[in-house]
């Protein structure tokens, strides 16, 4: 066992995990956050997105302990005073999701890229969105949700 | 995943001197991480090379271009001074994988793993680039050797790349559409020693296409090269794509290449 130490949601948290533990274990498991989704486990789909210094990363390719000292957000931590992120608002107003289960890794990677890209097109946000699968919603309304944030967000 | 041992060092030298016989180096872990997630590969220690600041960055002197081994695809995609040195660079590895990949996968481990379907192996062989280790330094042909297979010792690790900053250069590759592994890449250069095609995916690692090379030495456009056959056999064929698929496509490519060099 070796001990990791990095920031959640703006917390301190401090662990003994074995080296084959993955990030996104660490975070289900030892601090109980299951927004964050297992989907394949073979970082294709992305519902395991979490944010590592600011970067969308797939939680389930990356080992608890080379996320030492980094600062990591979840789905849990993107509403701040009891108000919804812009982006999980506008998943809420424009129906971006179905069944729900890739919407956690959604939302993570559409804040990245709205970062990156504040003023997204309709094609950049398609391509951006490559490494996350949803299986419900044929991403018509994923789409929309991303551009209506990134409006919304002072794009 | 078995179990391993775990290791972070902070420089070059402790990380070669902490490599055992079953250990592996971790970059950034897009490739390496799966693999022993399914069990296909089994390690007594991973070396984490994620700490060793001196591996990270890009720099631009003259005719060349540096990357560090640890700098991550995103990284090359947004820098500055690859849009302006070489920019069929900058746009190759914006294309590699998807966002998250981009954020945690580096050219080091990349070029390491030497994956058969990788974009960086035809760069650096068109480009005519050299790859520096903790050891030696590697011109690209001589460090690509075979399927999964590189010139690197065992306790070798690449510090970084140099590229000679070509004329003009380009890229085009017919992505798998799941994994966006390249079915077939082609990156031609225009050097100031001729005209360089390199291309990866089809074979079972990257090689020189000379027909194409000395067909746009002497006339650099996309016509001079998309009725340039290359011969099938050797090729990979597989449940993507066939051999003469694949040779068909190295045609195409090679034309698209050119036409994105300008």
């Amino acid at each position: 066992m070796t001990t990791v130490s990095m920031t959640v949601n703006g917390k301190k948290v401090s662990a003994d995990v074995a080296p084959n533990t993955l990030l996104v274990q660490f975070i289900r498991e030892n601090l109980r956050l299951t927004g964050t989704h297992v989907g394949c486990d073979t970082s294709q789909c992305g519902a395991c997105t979490v944010h590592v210094n600011g970067d969308s990363v797939k939680s389930c390719t990356m080992l608890a302990l080379q996320a030492e000292g980094a600062e990591v957000k979840t789905i849990e931590g993107l509403a701040a005073n009891g108000e919804l992120h812009p982006m999980q608002a506008a998943f809420k107003e424009n129906h971006g999701l179905q069944c729900g289960f890739c919407t956690p890794g959604m939302i993570m990677s559409a804040v990245d890229l709205v970062k990156r890209n504040p003023n997204p097109s309709e094609e950049t946000i398609r391509t951006e969105l490559e490494g996350n699968i949803c299986r419900c919603t044929g991403y018509h309304n994923i789409v929309k949700s991303v551009k209506s944030a990134a409006e919304n967000m002072g794009g | 995943m078995y179990s391993f041992d775990y290791e972070r060092p902070s420089g070059v030298n402790e990380a070669a001197s902490a490599l055992g016989e079953d250990d592996k180096f971790l970059a950034g872990g897009q490739t390496l991480l799966p693999t022993l997630k399914l069990r296909l590969s089994q390690v007594d220690k991973l070396v984490d090379l994620g700490a060793i600041g001196e591996l990270k960055g890009i720099a631009k002197s003259g005719s060349e271009l540096t990357i560090g081994a640890m700098t991550t695809h995103v990284t090359v995609a947004n820098s500055g001074d690859v849009k302006s040195a070489i920019p069929a660079l900058g746009s190759l590895a914006a294309h590699i994988g998807d966002a998250q990949v981009r954020n945690r996968g580096t050219i080091g481990g990349s070029i390491a793993n030497n994956d058969p379907a990788a974009d960086y192996p035809a760069a650096l062989v068109a480009l005519g680039a050299t790859v520096h280790t903790n050891k030696r330094s590697i011109s690209a042909e001589d460090f690509f050797v075979d399927l999964f297979e590189t010139a690197l010792e065992d306790d070798e690790l690449v510090t970084k790349v140099s590229f000679p900053i070509p004329e003009k250069a380009g890229y085009a590759k017919f992505p798998n559409p799941a994994s966006r592994f390249a079915l077939v890449g082609v990156f031609v250069a225009k050097t100031a020693s001729g005209v360089r095609v390199a291309v990866t995916g089809a074979g079972p690692s990257v090689f020189r296409q000379s027909d194409m090379e000395a067909a746009l030495g002497s006339n650099f456009a996309a016509d001079a090269v998309s009725g340039i056959k290359t011969d099938a056999s050797g090729l990979n064929s597989d449940i993507h794509a066939s051999a003469d698929y694949r040779s068909h496509l190295i045609s195409v490519m090679a034309a698209r290449a050119v036409t994105a060099a300008g």
